[in-house]
């Protein structure tokens, strides 16, 4: 298999999103789910990448540079969205921050059986936050991206997308 | 050690058109502001986020001067903040830390390693800069000038006076004049800035 097969996640794609609504920077924590960006990123001179050591650091980070008239996509995985549950209470959803958060769908399983909790979680944590959430599997999935820019902005919450394809096939 | 209003005050006439993020500093800073427009007196959305929020509003507005008025508890919540405000090393940002050595508004307990912690020396180990420490209010209100007058991030480490407060939460004077969201429309609206 090559890297950018027809149907796959391509991490153009994905940049062809963030461009089309006018993202500026990227707030992140590398993780094996969406890694694939990395490169593409850097080359872009119109987009600001900021580097966090703790997930919970990107909920402020993105309040403030929304508080700017900036308009960050947060960039991390599930484990530590998990672990910003505080952060994402206080800086995103009292804030009234719009703001997208792409989280890498660590253990996601199509066929729905997994061996990884963070997976079990996932979804329970952001419905137990009454955050919506769009799935990202494939390319035809990427204008899902789009929709949650879109209701980030209209509702002025934070709206997360999960991207369940890790190194473009572990799920299948 | 200096009082937390005592230190503001000093700092008030250098303040110029500066953004302030008065963090723990609030309540005293409500009284002393003359631009609570320019002002994001947000409270403590979620202990820890301070610095992260002081950054991302500098490098959002590179034209304005950002000033965060931090707490040691926070920093010592979120301490990789540091090496990330110093690689992107915005230099709009002032970076003011009140060290009271205890978490003031649980009662009084102390942090860890409460009196032996010198965080100008993490900060500068961190890559910020420039950094300071002050324990008393002559030497800190006869640096203001000097510290606002070179580029950021700077680092500022003030020894504080602890305001212990031990009533029940739900029981406490709120000294914020207006919501959170209210406080980030003030300023967007004085900056021109359009958009949720």
């Amino acid at each position: 298999m090559t890297m950018h097969e027809e149907g796959q996640l391509s991490p153009e794609l994905v940049m062809a999103e963030m461009k089309k609504n006018g993202v500026t920077h990227v707030v992140w924590l590398p993780d094996s789910e969406t890694n694939f960006l990395y490169l593409l990123m850097e080359a872009d001179p119109d987009l600001d990448l900021i580097p966090v050591s703790r997930e919970g650091q990107a909920f402020s980070t993105a309040a403030g540079l929304t508080v700017g008239g900036k308009r960050p996509v947060i960039l991390i995985q599930n484990t530590g969205m998990m672990e910003s549950g505080d952060s994402l209470r206080g800086w995103g959803l009292s804030l009234n921050i719009p703001v997208v958060m792409m989280v890498g769908y660590r253990g996601w399983t199509r066929h729905g059986v997994n061996s990884d909790t963070a997976a079990t979680y996932t979804e329970r944590f952001l419905n137990a936050f009454g955050i919506q959430y769009y799935l990202v599997e494939t390319g035809e999935d990427a204008p899902r991206i789009s929709v949650a820019f879109e209701e980030a902005q209209r509702t002025r919450r934070p709206v997360a997308v999960l991207v369940g394809d890790e190194y473009h096939g572990f799920n299948r | 050690m200096m009082y937390t209003a005592d230190m503001l005050k000093a700092f008030a006439p250098y303040r110029g058109n500066s953004i302030v993020i008065p963090g723990r500093g609030g309540r005293h800073w409500t009284n002393i502001t003359d631009q609570p427009n320019r002002d994001l007196p947000v409270g403590d959305p979620a202990m820890g986020g301070h610095a992260s929020f002081g950054l991302g509003v500098a490098l959002s507005l590179p034209d304005e001067r950002v000033v965060l008025f931090d707490s040691e508890g926070d920093v010592l919540m979120n301490m990789g903040a540091l090496p990330t405000i110093a690689e992107k090393a915005p230099e709009n940002f002032y970076h003011f830390m009140l060290d009271n050595e205890c978490y003031a508004t649980t009662g009084g307990q102390p942090v860890p390693n409460a009196k032996n912690i010198e965080y100008d020396v993490i900060a500068k180990g961190s890559g910020y800069p420039a950094t300071y420490s002050f324990d008393n209010l002559e030497d800190f209100a006869s640096s203001i000038e000097e510290i606002l007058g070179q580029p950021g991030p700077v680092f500022v480490a003030l020894k504080v006076e602890p305001e212990i407060e031990n009533e029940p939460i739900g029981s406490r004077v709120r000294w914020q004049t207006r919501s959170r969201t209210q406080v980030i429309d003030d300023l967007k609206g004085e900056l021109g800035i359009e958009g949720p």
